[in-house]
């Protein structure tokens, strides 16, 4: 079984039309957790979307040998291994990314957008279209951890692109400083859930919008 | 599995079932494993970069010679340092000589967690520095205290058992020389307390924790 739709639609579906987090608004726990800046958001996106692409490539492969009663350990256990690969690999290239967002790498795994698209997707499709699925909707997830990680830093601390050294090395880079303080609120736990509140609002009314004006045309 | 094993109908295939899972798990683990020998070596030095990295601010203005990680010495719990368990104490080497420690310590009273210290002090018990090395306070109000986000901490520099006198070792609210975070006292009392029984308990055994050797194993200072 091969899917047909064309990359691009993929990617929209993915970024947008069923975004992981924003739509379906699974793996909330790391996404409320660690957006307090873009770079941890940026962080946290990249290791899941290589979890994800890989842990739909696994599934995908070794589906014709899972029986469906043993599914669920089976995807947890490959998970849990990559989630562990993926953190050894942080400490090993991304040291400083690692001491900030500490145990939300390893807690990747309880992550249900994962095992969410190893059982709706990887244990049915083949294994290039699994591992493009896990890159599409890992980029999703990852895009909304940005989206959300620059808004809270934005607002709560007046920088953009702060301590982006973390991923790419070298010196300790400040960033982009616009304001000396922020609206603290952004950056405490209730900051969070107003962001992901904000962000899911726009999403719903950007649509109805759409929809408005493409019903507009029809009648006209 | 158990859930499984209990329906008798279900049996044959229950060991198929087991001998699939395990070969993942198998599988799994050996790529858990290859990954972990090929990223060792680079955690470890990483570990040790972040260490020295960490050390070298807080004995600003010492000269010293060699690895400051080199002669650690691991004092055993109990002990009268802030934070439960055994603490760390690396020793600055300059001409043979030891000229300064540096002690790692925990503050356990901070208002979210515990703080992980960082305190240098020259041989004669001046301090040459306190490093923030790990707290998870408020973002804007008590980690206005980290070197990232302030100077606050510079303000111990030079600073000593007799300079302030102990019972002035406090934040000004409490009577004490230091300054305060305003609106967040919690944060610099946990901090300010932890270096005042640091600098204590080194006036009490500094003989033993310049001297003793370093064997890796846990040892109690006279
Ligand atoms: C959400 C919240 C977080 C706080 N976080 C801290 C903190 O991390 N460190 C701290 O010392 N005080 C913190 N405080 C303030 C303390 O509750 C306390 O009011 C303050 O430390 C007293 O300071 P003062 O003696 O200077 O008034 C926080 C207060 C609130 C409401």
């Amino acid at each position: 079984m091969s899917d047909v739709t064309p990359i691009s639609s993929r990617f929209r579906r993915g970024l947008w039309d069923d975004n992981p987090g924003l739509v379906q608004l699974l793996g909330l726990c790391p996404l409320l957790a660690v957006t307090s800046n873009f770079i941890n958001g940026l962080g946290l996106g990249l290791a899941t979307l290589a979890v994800m692409a890989l842990s739909n490539l696994l599934v995908s492969a070794t589906r014709r040998w899972i029986a469906s009663e043993i599914r669920i350990p089976m995807y947890v256990v490959i998970i849990a291994s990559l989630v562990t690969c993926i953190e050894l690999v942080f400490k090993a290239w991304f040291p400083a990314l690692d001491r900030t967002l500490g145990i939300f790498i390893p807690l990747i795994v309880t992550n249900c957008a994962i095992l969410a698209r190893a059982e709706v997707y990887a244990s049915r499709n083949g294994i290039l279209d699994s591992v493009i699925d896990g890159v599409v909707m890992g980029s999703g997830f990852a895009a909304l951890l940005c989206c959300i990680g620059f808004f809270r830093e934005l607002i709560g601390r007046g920088t953009m692109f702060a301590r982006m050294d973390m991923l790419f090395g070298g010196e300790p880079m400040p960033g982009i400083q616009l304001a000396d303080n922020g609206l603290l609120l952004l950056l405490l736990p209730p900051g969070a859930f107003l962001s992901l509140a904000i962000a899911v609002a726009s999403k719903k009314a950007i649509d109805r919008r759409r929809q408005k004006s493409a019903s507009f045309r029809l009648s006209i | 599995m158990t859930e499984l094993a209990s329906q008798p109908d279900t049996a044959p295939s229950v060991w198929q079932s087991a001998v699939t899972l395990m070969t993942v798990a198998a599988i799994c683990t050996a790529l858990v494993a290859m990954t972990y020998y090929g990223t060792r070596q680079q955690i470890a030095d990483n570990e040790q970069a972040w260490l020295e990295q960490s050390l070298k601010p807080a004995i600003s203005g010492v000269p010293y010679e060699g690895d400051l990680t080199s002669d650690p010495l691991v004092i055993s719990a109990p002990n009268e340092l802030p934070g439960a368990g055994d603490a760390v104490v690396y020793r600055v080497q300059s001409g043979g000589n030891v000229v300064a420690a540096l002690f790692v310590v925990t503050a356990t009273d901070g208002f979210v967690g515990p703080i992980r210290l960082l305190i240098g002090l020259q041989d004669d018990g001046t301090l040459t520095g306190v490093r923030i090395l790990e707290h998870k306070e408020t973002p804007g109000i008590g980690d206005l205290v980290d070197q990232s986000r302030s100077d606050w901490v510079e303000q111990f520099v030079e600073r000593s058992l007799g300079s302030p006198p102990v019972e002035l070792w406090a934040i000004q609210r409490d009577g004490g020389e230091f300054d305060q975070v305003t609106g967040a006292s919690i944060t610099p009392r946990a901090i300010v307390k932890a270096i005042r029984e640091t600098l204590v308990y080194f006036e009490a055994h500094r003989e033993s924790i310049l001297t003793l050797p370093s064997t890796g194993e846990a040892v109690t200072p006279e």
